[in-house]
């Protein structure tokens, strides 16, 4: 299936769906004697041929250390290493490559943050505010450091649509908030939040602002100096990617003045057992340890592969199947979407009747269809909506309308089961 | 689909719509908790023991289809048994959902129970039809006050 999309230029570019597929080994394959249906992607996406090669080329013929070695093998891995770090600054629109840190993850990004940043800057009384909305990554990090420090965590509220009630953010915004840290878009309802916004108005009290960006890399064109964040952070393996490499961006002179956070190999300059230590620069004062060399290699090629499908195509093919799958859903009987922002990228969390998710996840799944079926790692937002858990089904470019079909025909099936 | 039916039998539906033995138990002198943090399934049972028996046994919570049913079909087969009878249909229980596939169901010791050796098909399904089991073997062995299948 060719989709045709009018671009503003007047031009017309395509976006074939089966040969986006193509690229994808494991969509071809088979679950409980199904095609599978991968609408799991918000936990993590699957990888393409070129990630899938890149990883395979480093390990067969370019694996060694970084930073150490001066045999060739060395060099030739850091050289991988550093354009790797090269690819993501420009892929984010930071002013220096030097503003990106490998990590390990979203998680890994807003702990150091927490623990190196925060702990240095947080003093009793400070206030700290994160939303309802929030992944457990971007709650529990902040409730650490503000029991170690007294200071206090602020929660901004949402409405029963799942959007941050900005008037209430702005109401909690003073002279003591130093820290806020929002998701870009929720991993439960989709919603889009207003960064740029939610970062103008914390920067007008001197706040600095935290992005978990998880669900927006995958899904959105990010650009942080436009944003004007302080500090963003994504996962690769939810783009795209493999486990084990994340990053996080940071403003250099914010990172310039943070103390490093996992300390050992690598990060020093000098190690002396009379006269202590010094620390490397930015960005190598935070990548203690061997890195995961292969996984910023494979992530480089992620951003390679996406843009050469182009941001724009993605995000239109994605809003089309989210637009077709909610509408198909709303058309089930006792089917009941959470989530219903007017910005929203493509994540369905639904409730069917008082059918408990596990059983759709279990009964979707003997149709090929991967869901989550759980509290998300968002349990104040299941108590929001006063539910125990949620079925979700997430999408990401390699999507197609028939899947969107293949979904809502299974859910029926959930139905006559239970009916 | 022919896993599938045999994990959400009529019987297992049934007792997901309409469970025996739910609710509050005034004359309850045990009660504890069992939580699966994974999925939310959060269930309580309720023992009323009197001379080493089982006289009364009630549960209540959410949870899904599975360990719903299981519960209710724990609460039927385990009411007026003594304890170390409970205990060891608990044993029998547990043995059967968590043997390989290939191993035979004893439908005759474990009677209506057996419904759930589907649930061996699905792996991850196996801890929601212990919930409550344990949340019971717990409160019998003196364990835990909270009991996680994670």
């Amino acid at each position: 299936m060719v989709l045709n999309e009018p671009t503003l230029d007047g031009l017309s570019c395509s976006f074939d769906i089966a040969e986006v597929r193509h690229d994808f080994p494991i969509l071809n394959s088979k679950v409980n004697g199904k095609p599978l249906v991968y609408l799991d992607n918000a936990s993590t996406t699957q990888k393409p041929s070129a990630v899938l090669n890149v990883l395979d080329h480093h390990y067969t013929n370019e694996n060694a250390n970084i930073h150490r070695g001066v045999h060739d093998l060395s060099q030739k891995a850091t050289i991988a290493y550093e354009k790797a770090r090269d690819r993501v600054g420009r892929f984010l629109n930071t002013a220096e490559s030097d503003e990106i840190v490998f990590v390990r993850g979203t998680t890994e990004a807003i702990n150091l943050v927490a623990q190196s940043f925060g702990r240095q800057q947080i003093v009793e009384g400070d206030e700290i505010i994160i939303s309802q909305m929030e992944h457990h990554s971007n709650i529990v990090p902040w409730q650490v450091l503000c029991k170690e420090k007294k200071a206090v965590l602020r929660i901004i509220p949402i409405n029963s649509s799942g959007e941050l009630l900005f008037d209430d953010y702005v109401n909690l915004l003073n002279s003591n908030t130093k820290i806020v840290s929002i998701s870009h878009a929720s991993n439960v309802l989709g919603t889009i939040n207003p960064i740029r916004e939610i970062t103008s108005r914390a920067h007008a009290v001197g706040a600095v602002v935290v992005i978990d960006g998880a669900q927006g890399v995958p899904h959105l064109e990010v650009d942080v100096s436009s944003i004007d964040c302080d500090f963003y952070t994504f996962s690769g393996h939810k783009f795209f990617a493999p486990t084990g490499i994340g990053v996080l961006y940071g403003k250099k002179n914010l990172l310039e003045d943070m103390p490093p956070w996992e300390t050992g190999g690598s990060m020093i300059t000098k190690v002396s057992l009379e006269e202590g230590t010094t620390y490397a620069s930015v960005p190598t004062k935070f990548e203690a340890g061997t890195p995961s060399i292969a996984g910023a290699i494979s992530l480089a090629a992620a951003i390679d592969y996406v843009e050469n499908l182009g941001l724009d195509v993605i995000e239109k093919h994605e809003r089309d199947l989210l637009n077709y799958g909610e509408q198909l859903l709303s058309e089930i009987p006792g089917l009941h979407v959470f989530g219903q922002a007017k910005e929203k990228v493509g994540v369905i969390s639904f409730a069917l009747e008082s059918i408990h998710p596990h059983d759709i996840g279990t009964i979707l799944d003997t149709e090929g269809i991967a869901i989550r079926a759980g509290h998300h790692c968002a349990q104040p937002l299941m108590d929001f909506y006063k539910v125990p858990a949620m079925a979700r089904a997430s999408i990401a470019f390699y999507n197609s309308h028939v899947e969107m079909e293949l979904l809502a025909s299974s859910i029926e099936k959930v139905r006559r089961v239970f009916n | 689909m022919s896993e599938l039916r045999e994990l959400y039998q009529e019987i297992i539906l049934d007792h997901n719509k309409n469970p025996r033995n739910f609710g509050p138990l005034a004359s309850a002198n045990l009660s504890r908790e069992g939580y699966n943090p994974l999925c939310g399934d959060h269930l309580h049972v309720h023992l009323e023991i009197c001379d080493g028996r089982l006289k009364a046994i009630n549960f209540e919570g959410s949870g899904c289809a599975i360990s719903k049913a299981s519960a209710s079909l724990m609460t039927s087969a385990l009411k007026g048994k003594s304890i170390e009878e409970a205990v060891n249909i608990f044993t029998d229980f547990h043995s059967m959902v968590t043997a390989d596939v290939s191993v035979p169901v004893d439908e005759k010791k474990l009677g209506k129970m057996a419904i759930f050796a589907g649930v061996r098909e699905f792996p991850m399904r196996v801890k929601c039809c212990t919930l409550a089991w344990h949340a019971v073997n717990s409160a019998l062995t003196d364990k835990d006050n909270v009991v996680s299948t994670e």
